[in-house]
């Protein structure tokens, strides 16, 4: 393959200035050109692979806010698993919360190859130097919203997550291949959820589609602030992180939700939603941005609450870890995996 | 379908031991002490939950027996019901309760009566739950002092519970005096590997022994149910 042997001589190119390189970093010119052209050829740049520091902390950033945001969502969801209806949902909503937790798992190692570590990351989650998603400041105010969640959030994520599957830092490409998978078995769970209670009692439908008004424009939101505003865009769309802006994966979401509201026998709460011919997209109403800043900004509806449940496991939880890393140190001489 | 006639009151003790296990269980998601223990705990909460709905389901209607019966209508274990309480007190209900079912259920699956299917698919997740117990009951009785005193709160606060597993259940066809023993033993070995001693107290009381098994619950148990049940009952006769 060209891309592939493209890579290799600039890989190979790389290894020889760095192993010509006097180390005090003299010919991070030809570093550079390697990873430009790995990038240019659509290859993978990994672990051991030289790579500029921003493109690391970017990275970094990214894949922790993303690992942080698989955490916090299992509280919304994590809500219901004892008040669900039927164990069938019951059962189902477990595994999804299980699936979160490990897909948080893959993603804090894939940041780990990146020279940082799971308990530097969780710090700065608990101290507020790191976010995750915005939605997951939102409560779950009833059954239904399980369904929306799954349906209209994990929606919106593997539209945003998909494309990530080709990023171009390996270790995050190959853990958005596992999580999508999972990811897209959730959504149609949610759908179906929303479906039955749309074909449900007058009650149950009422409930559907409450959960739908409330969870469609954060779900939006979820696309980020529109490109003129998106700080890191252009940058993350040079290194290949990114393949797509804001704006158009939003529209993408869009296209693909109208079509399924209407067979869901549910509406979507935006009077300016009409499909528009010349663009061959979906128009739609403006996003209230004012409240998307809010919610970052740590003044949402459960942002407070998410953050204290999460410090509040993990404070509460210490002594186990030190007693597994005691027990560890006394019976294999190491220091144990639990951390402290 | 075979002809085998379903013990209706030892489907219901299993099946109900093993629902209220698996719904504490839920209670510690997103709450758990280290991520690989969210996955974990969950994990055994839904093997617990599949058990249930396969012993149910020999029974009647999974949901209207989980979601419609009232408190005094339960015959699962007291010690199932016992609220999560610490890491220790969890793993503590974890350790005592998985080394009865992997007993129970190995020994089933080995007959030919009518858990013996479920009883062969089951007995495989209880030996991971017990492992998983036995592991995290050295960890912490061996751990630091901290965990080594918790643990032993918890083995103690529990063992009043422990008696009731091995008290005759009609239909249910196992050697449950034997199984008394090798639990006692095993259970005994692992507390010692743990550096904790065996409990010295009753391992029931005037209430205890057998009490569940007859309808007789503790008082958090109603509230677990009040939850549990609470929208199923809200929307009477809707589907899901």
């Amino acid at each position: 393959m060209a891309t592939a042997a493209a890579h290799d001589t600039a890989r190979t190119q790389a290894y020889d200035a760095r192993d010509s390189a006097d180390g005090t970093g003299g010919d991070t010119a030809a570093y550079e050109r390697a990873f430009d052209s790995a990038v240019a050829a659509d290859d993978r740049i990994e672990p051991r692979d030289w790579m500029p520091d921003a493109y690391r902390a970017t990275l970094v950033r990214q894949i922790a806010q993303h690992a942080h945001s698989e955490i916090i969502g299992m509280q919304p969801e994590a809500n219901w698993i004892t008040r669900a209806p039927s164990l069938r949902r019951k059962a189902i909503l477990m595994a999804k919360v299980q699936d979160e937790a490990g897909h948080g798992l893959y993603l804090y190692s894939a940041a780990e190859t990146l020279g940082t570590s799971r308990d530097e990351l969780l710090d700065k989650l608990h101290t507020g130097r790191q976010k995750y998603s915005s939605i997951f400041n939102y409560p779950t105010l009833t059954w239904a919203d399980v369904g929306a969640i799954g349906w209209l959030v994990d929606g919106a994520a593997i539209t945003n997550q998909v494309p990530l599957c080709r990023c171009s830092y390996g270790p995050y490409a190959r853990a958005m291949v596992r999580i999508c998978k999972e990811e897209s078995f959730h959504q149609r769970q949610g759908y179906e959820l929303l479906l039955a209670l749309s074909r449900g009692t007058p009650e149950q439908h009422a409930m559907a589609q409450d959960a739908v008004n409330r969870w469609w424009w954060p779900s939006l939101m979820m696309f980020g602030p529109p490109d003129d505003e998106s700080a890191h865009s252009a940058q993350s769309m040079a290194w290949k992180i990114k393949r797509h802006s804001n704006d158009e994966l939003r529209q993408r979401f869009v296209d693909i939700c109208v079509p399924q509201a209407e067979s869901l026998g549910l509406t979507l709460p935006d009077p300016d939603l009409k499909w528009n011919e010349e663009r061959g997209h979906h128009d739609f109403g403006p996003i209230d941005w004012t409240e998307f800043w809010e919610v970052l900004k740590g003044n949402g509806p459960c942002n407070e609450q998410r953050i204290t449940q999460r410090r509040q496991a993990h404070d509460e939880g210490a002594w186990v870890r030190e007693a597994a890393a005691a027990y560890a140190h006394k019976h294999t001489g190491e220091t144990g995996a639990m951390g402290a | 379908m075979t002809t085998t006639t379903v013990p209706t009151v030892a489907a219901l003790a299993l099946g109900d031991d093993a629902l209220a296990l698996s719904h504490r269980l839920g209670e510690w998601a997103g709450q758990a002490p280290v991520l690989e223990e969210e996955v974990a705990l969950a994990n055994i909460a839904l093997d617990l939950l599949g058990q249930a709905r396969v012993l149910l389901s020999l029974v009647g209607d999974e949901d209207e027996l989980a979601y419609l019966r009232e408190e005094r209508a339960f015959t699962n274990l007291q010690l199932v019901e016992q609220p999560n309480g610490d890491f220790a007190h969890t793993i503590a209900r974890q350790l005592y309760f998985s080394t009865y079912q992997h007993l129970l259920y190995a020994e089933l699956a080995s007959g030919d009566g009518p858990f013996a299917p479920l009883a062969a698919k089951a007995v495989k997740e209880v030996a991971y739950h017990r492992d998983h117990a036995e592991q995290w009951t050295l960890r912490l009785g061996d751990g630091t002092d901290a965990s080594h005193e918790r643990m032993r709160r918890a083995c103690e606060a529990l063992w009043r519970f422990t008696a009731e597993m091995f008290q005759p259940v009609r239909g249910l066809d196992a050697d449950l005096p034997g199984m008394e023993s090798a639990w006692l033993e095993s259970v005994g070995d692992i507390l010692r590997r743990a550096t904790l001693t065996v409990p010295e107290g009753p391992r029931s009381g005037a209430w205890t022994a057998g009490a569940g098994r007859q309808g007789l619950h503790t008082e958090p148990f109603g509230r677990m149910l009040a939850e549990m049940q609470h929208l199923h009952r809200s929307h009477p006769g809707a589907s899901w």
